[in-house]
């Protein structure tokens, strides 16, 4: 058995051309569309027998204005991934490219929501989100520094609570500074790696909420890590799915065929939900595995395939 | 409950405490004469040998002593005969100017050993060597080159509480989380503004508690440091006591020495608590 366990019957698969243009002639020509472009990275760790390859030959690209969630199960490289765009890890090949420069180290255009929460645990909430503006606008006046991280707190919802101190938060409450000190900086790119996942489902699906209504209004361009299913089709314009490690891979990227305005509570009676949710689970479930384990024909790791779903309607 | 505690603590602190002085107090007095005796040779033999009564003095022969000294504690009859609040303020101040003096070398090179793993590597022997030596074995290399007894205390007093300190800096500074450094990278903070705002807030705790420990050593080494060099503080104090064979003295040093041992112990305690945070 050499071919790829199927995809759902109503997708289709858009496999490029394989003599499609060089991929650097492919940045100049839709530079729109790659706002954010990994151009085949790899990265590679020292282990006992020799070097462990994480990933290799990785290419992506990220619209200005998306919100993609990348999803795979843990140890596949995400965290990786993340890093290697925050800028706080380096690829050991390929290059990043973010609005037409290759990215060199960390930066205030690129803001990041950790896994844990890294608040500092000596300053309170506000002290936070102030570190946060005073080091993106150095010359702004006291004054406005704590206006910014005022209203910032605010949009999360944390009005109120500026001089408490990190441990006097629940888990939920942390996460919120968190977002409030990256959106604070007005960032061109957020990235977010499993920010939700520590949480009660409760503050989970209000936080989700949260950050739907804040990145759509403002148009914010974000790649989010996760593997919870659902949250990924709550909030994502694009979904990229990626295989088992070790040697991971792009499969495919998935277009949410959900309209842009969505509602939560009716999310799962939508006609057509499921059969999304279900390609993704399948792809956890089996497809993680048997596309990391088999050569796939068509599969050009530049151009990863798109699968589109008939747009559906709430 | 807890305020019950404490009370109860309190209250069995004080029945110890009485019951010590009481043992004491009998033990040490006499039982009267013990013979009938030659008044002449019973004078030239002293208490000690025809009444029963120690030469160890009593509760009662020290509250009499601390009186004495508190009354008039900065009295200053000459090189020999100091009062005991000269002596502490000699003590103090030595240890005061040594733990400084270690305290400006110790935590800035602890920060450069903390942030970089190969002045850690390269200057580790070197703290491995001279830390477990006694800082008093310093004393005859200080007094030959400094040439001046109450200096060489003072570098004696440094020495010894350099090493806890330059430990625990490096140490706290070394394992600043990677989160808050990443913190910071993403925010494109320089490295001296990461130093102040991050390294340090994160590395207090570790190095308040070196610098708590090395108070409580340079305590503990002055005292010897200055029998050894003489001519004042209260080690020196406690040295012409015994010399003069007045143990009322001597056990009245003790108690302040043990004394201002706990007021500088409890000082460095409440920084650390405010320079803790909770998580
Ligand atoms: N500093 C490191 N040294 C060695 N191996 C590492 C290091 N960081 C990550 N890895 C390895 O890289 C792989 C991917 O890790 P990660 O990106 O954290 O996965 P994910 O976020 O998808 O769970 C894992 O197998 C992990 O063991
Ligand atoms: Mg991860």
């Amino acid at each position: 058995m050499t071919d790829v366990p199927s995809i759902s019957a109503n997708a289709t698969r858009i496999v490029p051309r394989l003599d499609a243009v060089e991929a650097g002639a492919t940045a100049r020509h839709d530079k729109t569309d790659r706002f954010i472009s990994i151009e085949g990275v790899a990265r590679r760790f020292p282990s006992p027998e020799g070097l462990s390859t994480v990933f290799e030959d990785l290419w992506l690209p990220v619209r200005r204005g998306d919100f993609m969630c990348m999803i795979g199960h843990s140890g596949c490289g995400k965290t990786t991934v993340l890093n290697i765009l925050a800028g706080l890890e380096r690829p050991s090949e390929g290059v990043v490219i973010v609005d037409g420069k290759a990215i060199d180290g960390p930066s205030l255009d690129r803001a990041v929501i950790f896994q844990g929460h890294s608040l500092l645990p000596w300053r309170t909430v506000i002290g936070n989100v102030a570190y946060a503006v005073s080091s993106r606008w150095p010359k702004a006046s006291r004054v406005e520094v704590e206006d910014r991280a005022r209203k910032a707190l605010a949009t999360v919802g944390l009005a109120g609570s500026e001089h408490k101190r990190p441990y006097e938060l629940s888990g939920g409450m942390k996460q919120r500074v968190g977002i409030a000190r990256a959106l604070a900086i007005e960032p061109k790119i957020l990235l977010m790696d499993e920010p939700f996942s520590a949480l009660d489902a409760l503050s989970r699906g209000l936080l989700q909420d949260e950050v739907r209504r804040i990145c759509t209004a403002t148009g914010q361009t974000v790649f989010m890590i996760t593997h919870d299913v659902d949250e990924s089709i709550y909030l994502a314009d694009r979904i990229v799915l990626m295989t088992n490690g070790p040697r991971a891979r792009i499969a495919e990227i998935v277009e949410n065929p959900l309209p842009k305005i969505r509602d939560r509570a009716g999310l799962h009676r939508t006609d057509g939900f499921y059969e999304i949710r279900n390609h993704l689970m399948d792809f956890l479930v089996t497809r993680s595995k048997a596309l990391r384990d088999r050569e796939v024909e068509g599969l050009d790791p530049r151009q990863p395939s798109i699968v589109r779903f008939p747009t559906l309607r709430q | 409950m807890k305020a019950s505690l404490r009370l109860r603590a309190s209250f069995l602190s004080l029945i110890m405490l009485v019951a010590f002085l009481g043992v004491w107090q009998i033990a040490v007095s006499g039982v009267g004469k013990t013979a009938a005796m030659d008044p002449e040779y019973a004078a030239m033999m002293g208490d000690s040998a025809t009444t029963g009564k120690s030469a160890i003095p009593g509760p009662i022969d020290i509250a009499e002593t601390i009186w004495g000294h508190l009354k008039d504690p900065f009295y200053d009859h000459g090189a020999n005969d100091k009062g005991l609040g000269i002596q502490l303020a000699y003590s103090i101040a030595r240890v005061g100017i040594g733990y400084t003096l270690a305290m400006i070398v110790a935590i800035p090179t602890g920060f450069l050993i903390g942030m970089s793993p190969l002045m850690n590597k390269a200057l580790d022997p070197f703290i491995q060597l001279l830390r477990p030596v006694s800082p008093l074995a310093w004393m005859p290399l200080a007094l030959y080159t400094i040439k001046d007894a109450g200096l060489s205390a003072i570098f004696v007093i440094f020495i010894c509480s350099l090493w806890p300190m330059l430990i625990n800096t490096a140490f706290g500074v070394a394992s600043t989380r990677t989160e808050w450094l990443n913190v910071a990278r993403t925010l494109e903070v320089g490295p001296l503004r990461r130093a102040f705002t991050i390294v340090l807030p994160a590395a207090a705790p570790t190095i308040v508690t070196g610098m708590r420990i090395s108070i409580g050593i340079a305590w503990l080494v002055i005292v010897a440091a200055e029998m050894l060099v003489g001519g004042t503080g209260i080690g020196y104090f406690v040295w012409n006591q015994w010399n003069n064979l007045s143990l009322a003295n001597v056990i009245t040093s003790i108690l302040v020495i043990g004394l201002v041992g706990m007021v500088l112990d409890q000082l460095l305690a409440r920084a650390q608590r405010l320079v803790t945070f909770p998580e």
